[in-house]
């Protein structure tokens, strides 16, 4: 395939033949949109000189050492991981779906879609989606679809960045409501919850790191009629209640802890689970197991019927495709660490978490939002009277990313700091950071 | 293709029956021989009100979905439960054992804008 674009002679000529000049093909998009003048790019280089350019880029590139989450987090990632990953069957920017072809791929979907539904107890996992905002945005939609209803109750803890993208794709057509924290946990509140819900949704353990009263949410819902939903921690999982216990009607997660990179912008891995009786108006790809005419195993796209480019305009969701090298990853992940390595990596992350938050308050810093210090499971917020940005700043002249500045989302979350701890950081890292934090004032 | 003398049909493939006070509803058989192997049904909850030509319910086959349209405006009464379990009845028996839902209609008017076995074996023609 030929990826050189075309000449302006070629685009003349083809202008030509349909007999229309370029400013009558944009005239769809509105004056006021319209580029005018050329893009500001540099002029081309040569392999090179891109490559010089590359690597002088590439030293800017700084080794942290990890105390930010909110959402990403900095685990250990198996060294086999890329092995496997890397191989070019699975390696293509294409995901390819046909069975004839595609035995590998399509075989993998299922084992990642089975140990999903095994680590979250419910009963149907997708071959995931984007990511963990879109996970929860979709299963917002999906709700709506299946209830037939408009309203959506949201809690204050989930994470802004998801908030910001369900209220996107909500568009404003929908009425929501917003549950508040109180103390750092989703406060219930009885009068937003009613028959014209169409789902409750909360985070657990939440942005702030609390872990939430989520089966009051689950009942108070199925007491309206509404859905359950829950956004949760993958990692957390092997220790934590799961979302099938809880009786949840949708469960989704950011699954970049299990296996990917962290990586600005992604590419991550939308996890997204449900119960049965929903599985038609589950988004996303669904891989199935069967048996061909010879009666040997094999492994088909299954339900297509539900999507977009078979039930047009009445499908839930228009996500045709899944993170298939991501999902790779976190079955991979999985497999490698199994149970009880799965539980190691959670136990050491909490044990470490509540090591720092111990020697923070000996330090005489504030955790306003963990009065009882127990129920948060790896971070939590610690105020600095000085400032968050102040503490980042000091942090990373010694090499660490302390945190995330919570100021930047709200007013009152303000001089706070959210801290995140993995099976990843050592005890001398830890101490370190309590110093670091304490001498910055 | 069958198409029943003492039915009424709709464009979008349905027949209906007059029974008392009640219409029953299903997919003509045409349709069901275009959809092919009809796996799942989507139908609407019994007391659901409905309007003509709105759809209320889906139906799945291997390889395609068709949305299913009320036929008349009004409520449902009843929805035939056995296709939860069976629902190749509507491939082998498309005007008996494979009706879809009964609906009392709020409008009896409505049935005269219905097509009359002659007109809809015209349509099909011209499809064909």
């Amino acid at each position: 395939m030929n990826f050189i674009p075309i000449s302006e002679q070629e685009r003349d000529k083809m202008l030509e033949v349909i007999g229309k000049g370029i400013q009558e093909l944009f005239s769809a998009i509105p004056e006021d949109l319209q580029l005018k003048t050329p893009l500001n790019f540099p002029s081309p280089l040569s392999e090179l000189e891109v490559k010089r350019e590359v690597q002088k880029l590439e030293k800017n590139n700084r080794e942290l050492i990890h105390f930010a989450g909110g959402g990403i987090y900095d685990h250990y990632i198996p060294s086999v991981l890329k092995h496997i990953t890397g191989r070019p069957e699975f390696y293509t920017a294409y995901t390819p779906y046909q069975p004839e072809v595609s035995q590998g791929t399509l075989q993998a979907m299922f084992e990642y879609q089975s140990m999903i539904s095994d680590l979250t107890g419910m009963e149907v996992a997708n071959a995931s989606i984007y990511d963990g905002a879109t996970a929860l945005s979709e299963a917002v939609c999906m709700a709506i679809a299946v209830k037939k209803r408009k309203k959506v109750v949201l809690s204050e803890g989930i994470n802004p960045h998801y908030l910001r993208v369900i209220k996107t794709y909500l568009r404003g057509s929908y009425p929501i409501e917003m549950i508040p924290l109180k103390g750092g946990f989703s406060e219930i509140d009885t009068k937003k919850i009613d028959k014209e819900t169409a789902c409750v949704v909360i985070q657990h353990p939440n942005y702030l790191g609390n872990l939430e009263e989520v089966s009051s949410f689950v009942e108070k819902a199925k007491s309206v009629g509404a859905l359950s939903i829950l956004s949760f921690d993958p990692i957390s999982l092997a220790i934590l209640k799961t979302p099938g216990e809880f009786d949840v009607d949708i469960a989704t997660a950011e699954g970049q802890s299990l296996g990917i990179p962290m990586s600005l912008g992604g590419a991550h891995l939308g996890i997204f689970t449900t119960k049965r009786k929903f599985i038609r108006k589950m988004p996303g790809r669904l891989a199935g197991q069967t048996v061909d005419n010879e009666g040997r195993v094999g492994y088909v796209m299954v339900l297509q019927t539900r999507e977009q480019h078979i039930r047009r305009e009445r499908a839930t969701s228009n996500i045709c495709t899944n993170q298939q090298l991501c999902a790779l990853s976190a079955a991979l992940y999985l497999s490698v660490m199994g149970c009880e390595g799965l539980k190691e990596v959670a136990n050491q992350t909490t044990q470490k978490a509540h090591y720092l938050a111990k020697q923070l308050k000996n330090a005489n810093f504030k955790l306003p939002y963990n009065k009882n210090n127990k129920r948060f499971f790896r971070e939590f917020v610690v105020r600095i009277p000085y400032g968050a940005k102040r503490a980042i700043d000091s942090g990373l002249k010694k090499g660490y990313l302390v945190g995330i500045d919570l100021g930047k989302f709200k007013k009152e979350w303000e001089n706070n700091l959210l801290i995140s701890v993995t099976e990843k950081r050592t005890k001398a890292e830890i101490d370190n950071l309590v110093e670091i934090l304490s001498k910055a004032g | 293709m069958k198409i029943l003398e003492d039915l009424l049909y709709t464009e979008d493939h349905e027949w209906i029956r007059k029974e008392n006070s009640e219409v029953i509803e299903g997919i003509t058989d045409y349709a069901q021989s275009e959809l092919q192997d009809i796996i799942y049904l989507e139908l609407p909850e019994v007391g659901a009100e409905v309007k003509q030509g709105e759809p209320i319910g889906s139906i799945e086959a291997v390889k395609a979905v068709s949305d299913l349209y009320a036929g008349v405006s009004g409520k449902i009464v009843e929805v035939n439960s056995e296709l939860e379990e069976k629902p190749e009845l509507i491939n082998k028996d498309p005007y008996e054992a494979g009706w879809i839902v009964k609906i009392e209609p709020s409008d009896p008017d409505e049935l005269n804008t219905l097509l009359e076995p002659s007109e809809y074996r015209e349509l099909i023609e011209k499809e064909e």
